[in-house]
């Protein structure tokens, strides 16, 4: 046993932060939360320069083939930076979807141009009655000829306005089953039929969209890997992404706790730094409590992803997601608190993390809805598939 | 990063396993502990089982052998740890002070004959111990401390009062902070005496706790004679070594307990599958089961953290910072989790044992027993001001500069 980092683990952290302190400020951040893409090409290059795009993607697609945990250190660290834009949607949905349902000649055609940085791309999963379990997804794609036409609606979908590349769960027999009858397609975002439209989301820093399918004509081939086999790698991927929104998520926390505990020391109110009434102290120390014990259960849900047995890795990444966010979401709102008037604005970035938090607690599932899928885990023989 | 343990550790593992299920009583079942309500039984059952420990070769694991130690790997002393924690956390928190304070004081502050003295009988189980911090007008504020130990020509003489002392009337030796430096104030001039309990004018008086048993006491100490050499280290270093001796405590107690949690929570679901309410099982009701995921869930924040707090300090031979908040980890949630159990049995849960109560009344008593957790061993609040000041390095409030 040995739950410690290694040199090499140090250094993606190293280097990520004092990348993103110069390339992603808050200043940016702020900037971008007010604008209606949300991001900058510049940015992304930079990124691709630094070679994030390809660290998780396995070498035979042209990555670098690293572990969960070090893309979760990577991820801590942009989460911390509140980084805005598609890296998430392409690496974290859309790459590890691709990766886990993809044939060999689909995964060469795609995660290579990822890896590259050349494309951008999403998941669109949600649907209005759906929530996020993929067991109740139910567009359709009807078989026509060799093609299928896809009809109807998906929502919340990260960065929809931006990217090149989607993929689209939908049912592909007449049931309402998707553990039998999942298809994954791939498509162009620009394919006829397709229209994006932006929500307007608490977090500006993840702009979210709505598509809709109006009869969308796609080729068979279009599916990832074989048809009606979607489901079972889908929600492996989806555990993946889950592990990712709690590494920002204790990143985040982590960032959150810092920024309050400073302003607690410089903070002159009655003579004395606010940090030194035990009120506010304590406040800080349990924000300090919930973050280190999240990093603790993110150090073990991406340990697990790799190298625990399925169990074990759904059980793991179910506990992080619900406490982690959790933990993100209260000790943001201990932030503004500590903050006071300060932080209650948007001159400050403090709302920044306490809407990333709420955001990533709401995504890929709440902490009600893991708690239920942990209860599971712990009384049901069979509840991973 | 490697959460898995080691061939050699996992052999160990099941060699443990297989030599304490045959130690323990046939009828031993880690889901139904006895709760002792007399405190001789508690030391008896105790000494009992340390013993079988000490013979078969598995007390003192990580203590050098010319003190009757094992010279095993720490990981190895937590893979023993988590597995009595796990089974038989009754026989084995008894000797909690005994073995997370007393002996490593003593193995790491004490003289040569202060070891060879102590140290074989902690860990054969003849001795149990009992640790004298708190008094009257020294509970969180340790400083405080007044009672004294004048030196006399080779003893101290000791006059003053403990309390909130855990069995110190079955205990043979008591860990005694005092003042030597009358004169002095707050942490200085505070020492640490290693106190034979059956010294003349030595009285303890046990208090009965809200759970309804008399576990912990005053301590009356009127002129005892104790002899010079009882001293462990310097005179005027006991704060510093009672904050030392405080974190050994506590790395080895947080692995304990999270280890014992897990238990409970399988117990928990135990009693929801049992446990009905309009006609059907608790463990069917949607809210119970929030509460009995989210009591897991933080019992594993409690087991990792441990466990990464140990292995940095494997590493690095210091535990690191991220050790301060365990006890905040395992308190808090302590009590929700026998909160939440007492909610589930609905009615029943106002009976505290006997035929109709649910599992034996063990959960009232757990319940009521929770409520010391977030005061013994630093209450919370003096844990957010140690995390705040020494960890986050906020300033101390105007009153204690």
């Amino acid at each position: 046993m040995d739950i410690t980092l290694s040199k090499t683990q140090e250094d993606i952290i190293k280097e990520a932060r004092r990348f993103l302190k110069k390339e992603c400020p808050s200043e940016y951040v702020q900037a971008m939360f007010l604008d209606d893409i949300g991001f900058t090409d510049e940015l992304w290059d930079k990124m691709k320069r630094m070679d994030w795009m390809a660290l998780r993607i396995p070498e035979a697609y042209g990555g670098m083939g690293m572990e969960q945990l070090d893309m979760s250190l990577l991820l801590e660290e942009m989460g911390r930076a509140v980084v805005p834009g598609p890296f998430f949607s392409t690496i974290i949905l859309a790459a590890e979807v691709i990766l886990a349902a993809g044939t060999e000649s689909q995964k060469k055609q795609y995660l290579a141009d990822i890896a590259d940085g050349q494309i951008k791309a999403t998941l669109a999963l949600h649907e209005p009655e759906g929530g996020i379990d993929p067991t109740y997804i139910r567009m359709r794609a009807e078989p026509d000829g060799d093609d299928f036409i896809l009809s109807g609606t998906k929502l919340y979908v990260p960065d929809a306005h931006l990217v090149d590349i989607i993929v689209v769960p939908v049912l592909t027999r007449a049931s309402n089953n998707p553990a039998d009858d999942l298809s994954l397609f791939i498509m162009d975002n620009h394919t006829s039929g397709i229209s994006v439209s932006p929500l307007p989301t608490m977090d500006g820093t993840r702009k979210l969209s709505a598509i809709t399918f109006d009869r969308v004509r796609l080729p068979k081939d279009a599916i990832l890997g074989e048809p009606n086999q979607g489901y079972s790698p889908l929600v492996r991927a989806l555990q993946r992404a889950q592990v990712g929104l709690v590494a920002e998520s204790v990143g985040g926390a982590q960032q959150a706790m810092e920024i309050a505990t400073e302003y607690a020391k410089v903070r002159i109110q009655y003579d004395q730094p606010i940090g030194s009434f035990q009120a506010v102290k304590h406040m800080c120390a349990q924000m300090y409590t919930d973050a280190e014990s999240a990093r603790s259960m993110l150090y073990w849900a991406s340990w697990a992803q790799d190298y625990g047995d399925k169990t074990e890795a759904a059980m793991a990444a179910s506990a992080a997601k619900s406490y982690c966010t959790e933990a993100f979401t209260t000790v943001a709102s201990k932030g503004i608190q500590v903050l006071g008037g300060t932080g209650f604005t948007m001159d400050n970035e403090m709302h920044l993390y306490l809407k990333r938090a709420k955001a990533n607690q709401a995504a890929l599932g709440t902490p009600t809805y893991h708690r239920e899928r942990v209860m599971r885990l712990l009384t049901e023989d069979g509840a991973v598939t | 990063m490697d959460f898995t343990l080691t061939p050699q550790e996992e052999a160990f593992r099941q060699e443990f396993k297989k030599w304490l299920k045959e130690a323990l009583p046939q009828d031993w079942d880690p889901y139904n502990q006895p709760t002792f309500s007399d405190p001789e039984k508690i030391r008896d059952a105790y000494r009992t089982f340390q013993k079988k420990l000490y013979e078969a070769g598995y007390a003192g694991m990580s203590y050098d052998k010319a003190y009757g130690g094992q010279g095993r790997s720490l990981m190895e002393s937590v893979i023993m740890s988590q597995e009595l924690g796990r089974t038989c956390i009754s026989l084995f928190f008894p000797g909690i002070i005994t073995h997370g304070m007393a002996l490593p004081l003593i193995y790491f502050c004490g003289t040569e004959a202060q070891k060879k003295k102590f140290i074989p009988k902690i860990l054969d189980g003849s001795h149990l111990w009992c640790q004298g911090f708190s008094e009257p007008d020294a509970g969180s504020d340790v400083s405080n401390v007044s009672t004294q130990a004048i030196r006399d020509g080779d003893d101290y003489i000791v006059n003053g009062q403990k309390v909130w002392t855990s069995l110190a009337h079955v205990a043979n030796y008591c860990l005694l902070v005092v003042r030597t430096d009358p004169e002095s104030r707050k942490h200085k001039g505070l020492s640490y005496l290693l106190v034979d309990m059956s010294l003349e004018g030595i009285q303890p008086r046990p208090m009965t706790q809200i759970t309804g048993e008399a576990e912990f006491n005053e301590v009356f100490f009127d002129d005892v004679r104790v002899p010079v050499d009882s001293l462990i280290g310097e005179e005027g270093q006991g704060w510093q070594m009672a904050i030392t001796t405080l974190m050994f405590e506590r790395a080895m107690g947080d692995v304990v307990i999270g280890a014992a949690y897990e238990t409970n929570v399988t117990k928990l679901i135990r009693m929801a599958a049992e446990a009905k309410n309009c006609g059907h099982p608790v463990i069917e009701d949607p809210i119970y089961r929030q509460q009995i995921a989210q009591s897991y869930i933080e019992i594993m924040a409690l087991k990792y953290h441990g466990l990464r707090n140990f292995s940095s300090h494997i590493k690095t031979g210091i535990p690191g910072p991220e050790g301060s908040i365990g006890k905040l980890l395992w308190s808090e949630p302590n009590q929700r989790l026998t909160e939440a159990a007492i909610d589930m049995q609905g009615p029943a849960g106002q009976v505290s044992g006997g035929p109709w109560s649910i599992q034996n009344g063990n959960w009232q008593h757990a319940f009521l027993r929770s409520k010391g957790n977030t005061i013994e061993a630093g209450t919370s609040e003096i844990q957010r001001n140690i995390i705040g000041e020494r960890v986050l390095g906020l300033p101390k409030d105007a009153s204690r500069v």
